[in-house]
């Protein structure tokens, strides 16, 4: 059996005091639809969230919130920055948000044609955020390029590739290279293992895993598959129908669901 | 106006017009490279004929100026001729090929190797105003990524020639940062003319038709093209001289002058070469291309 992070005692709940995240109450409605609300949590530094539950319970949208990419219909979201600590993140410049989305935090799409720029190398891929942050030394920016393709297990000499010619595994592990090159602090998954192979699944977790504990990540993890909950994450939130049903450590969750439906997800889908 | 063609206000656009294109132009001057929005005319050229800069030029002549319009370097093509002729009728202004003698310029692809001076204003024909386009088509999205001064991608361009070809290759329309700020497109003018853009002393206005924009460098404003600390930005250079001038400090087109693989190189600034040759420069069109001693990129 692979041991969790979970497992690890350094990691989760108990490590620190102030959260990254703080989450209350919130809620998005596309017009009269729901598409999550009451949603109510706190992220505490180098710890992985996991969102779980079946198709149109309000994942993508509860990410999408916390991502800065759907506006909120009620609540609040509170992040530790770096400079002002706690801030009200709807009382940030829309200047301020964009900055801290694009060196705070990384996105991992499902789709990695979402997260990447299909027109341009894998190199510039990575190279992208440290220009937008203002590096300015070609060689220097190649450098860190083949570095990070290294760390996600692609053949550096692929630098100057497009992403088109990669596959999909590889095309995944590009996205998260250009997400961690700026060493953010939270990254937000939406199923980065979906639409790959098993075998190909089992190694980006075990990259993920390898990545999220060297860099003290926190991340919040949207995912339909209990295995890869069960792998990656610390805490685990149960959605159904657009409200949290359940919450709790993740082996609690899955090992003893208290929540009806948690107890329906486990049995019917959880072969772990 | 009685020194225009009858029929037609002066410089054929309506004074309203002029006024709303005026007010464009004032505030494009006091935001140097942004891109103001106006409310563009149909002009009777089709677009991809200048008529942003006629526009602009229209909003801007006065009976007194004297007018020059270059296009690629040159005086007597086609377009030129007929955006020259269109402003004597319908303004009845002078004109002129000499950059020396012109108060207005209004310019495709190049700026004139004679530095202007504090009372020469120059109109660029934009085609493609928006230099963040190729990354990212939607409009509201450029206008936020300029407003908060979001310019990876443009470094990311660059980037990508030096990776598949060793160094910078854009060789037209190549990005310039306005005054520490925005980055703008200089339109299709060679990057040999980029760094006459910078301090220079006449008021550079620009006009896209097309796209309904017009951006402005006031006189002596920084304008830098992007680049990186290691591969630094640098004009093109030519081994020969122009073979009509010996000018070595020019922009040089190529010119096949039989089937036979003969080539020359002259001056692309038509006006520059012919006063170089009034005043008694030569080239050396009877020799074959003279090795110089400087070296290409
Ligand atoms: N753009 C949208 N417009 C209207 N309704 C939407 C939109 N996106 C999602 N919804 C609705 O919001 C609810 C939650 O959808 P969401 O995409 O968040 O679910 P999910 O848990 O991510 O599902 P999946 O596992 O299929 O990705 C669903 O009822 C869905 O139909
Ligand atoms: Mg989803």
């Amino acid at each position: 059996m692979i041991a969790t992070l979970a497992d690890d005692p350094a990691n989760g709940a108990t490590n620190g005091d102030i959260p990254l995240l703080q989450v209350r109450d919130l809620g998005h409605s596309y017009g009269s639809r729901i598409g999550c609300r009451d949603i109510t949590f706190d992220l505490y530094p180098s710890e992985v969230l996991g969102i779980v539950g079946e198709s149109g319970s309000g994942k993508t949208t509860l990410l999408s919130c916390l991502s800065g990419r759907l506006p909120l219909s009620q609540g609040t979201i509170h992040y530790d920055t770096r400079t002002q600590g706690l801030v009200d993140l709807a009382a940030l410049s829309e200047a301020q948000r964009r900055l801290l989305t694009r060196t705070d935090w990384g996105i991992v799409h499902q789709s990695p044609r979402d997260g990447l720029r299909m027109a341009v190398s894998a190199g510039a891929n990575i190279g992208e955020r440290l220009m937008a942050v203002g590096a300015r030394h070609y060689g220097q920016i190649r450098d860190t390029a083949r570095d990070w393709l290294q760390r996600v297990e692609i053949q550096p000499d692929r630098i100057d590739d497009l992403p088109s010619t990669f596959s999909g595994g590889m095309q995944q592990r590009l996205q998260i290279a250009r997400n961690l090159v700026t060493g953010p602090r939270l990254m937000f998954m939406d199923e980065p293992t979906g639409g790959l192979d098993v075998s190909v699944q089992a190694r980006l977790l075990d990259l993920l895993r390898g990545l999220v504990d060297d860099m003290n990540l926190s991340v919040v993890l949207v995912t339909h598959d209990l295995a890869v909950a069960r792998l990656l994450a610390h805490r685990l939130m149960v959605m159904q129908g657009g409200v949290v049903v359940e919450s709790g450590l993740t082996d609690q969750v899955l090992d003893d669901p208290h929540h009806p439906y948690t107890q329906l997800l486990v049995s019917s889908v959880l072969q772990v | 106006m009685s020194d225009g063609l009858s029929g037609y206000n002066f410089a054929y656009l309506d004074e309203q017009t002029k006024r709303m294109i005026r007010r464009a132009l004032l505030k494009a001057v006091a935001i140097p490279g942004y891109q103001v929005p106006f409310a563009g005319r149909e002009m009777p050229l089709p677009y991809g004929w200048g008529t942003g800069g006629i526009q602009v030029t229209a909003a801007v002549i006065a009976p007194g100026d004297v007018l020059k319009v270059i296009d690629q370097g040159a005086d007597d093509t086609t377009n030129a001729v007929s955006i020259r002729r269109f402003f004597s009728r319908t303004a009845g202004v002078a004109t002129t090929t000499r950059t020396a003698d012109a108060t207005l310029i209004q310019t495709r692809h190049r700026i004139p190797e004679r530095p202007l001076t504090e009372a020469q204003i120059i109109v660029y024909q934009v085609p493609i105003p928006e230099p963040l386009r190729w990354m990212e088509p939607r409009e509201s999205e450029t206008k936020k990524m300029h407003a908060l001064l979001e310019y990876g991608v443009m470094q990311v361009k660059l980037y990508e020639d030096i990776a598949h070809l060793g160094r910078i290759t854009t060789s037209y329309d190549y990005p310039v940062r306005v005054n520490g700020h925005y980055i703008m497109s200089p339109s299709p003018i060679p990057r040999f003319d980029n760094p006459k853009m910078n301090q220079m002393a006449a008021l550079q206005l620009f006009g896209a038709g097309r796209e309904k924009r017009i951006y402005a460098v006031p006189p002596y404003t920084r304008v830098e093209s992007l680049d990186f600390d290691d591969y630094p930005f640098e004009i093109q250079r030519w081994d020969q001289h122009c073979a009509l001038c010996g000018a070595s400090d020019s922009y040089l087109d190529e010119m096949v002058t039989d089937d036979h693989g003969g080539r020359l190189f002259i001056c692309s600034d038509t006006d520059y070469c012919g006063e170089r040759r009034a005043a008694g420069h030569r080239g050396d069109t009877d020799l074959p291309a003279n090795p110089a001693p400087r070296t290409a990129p």
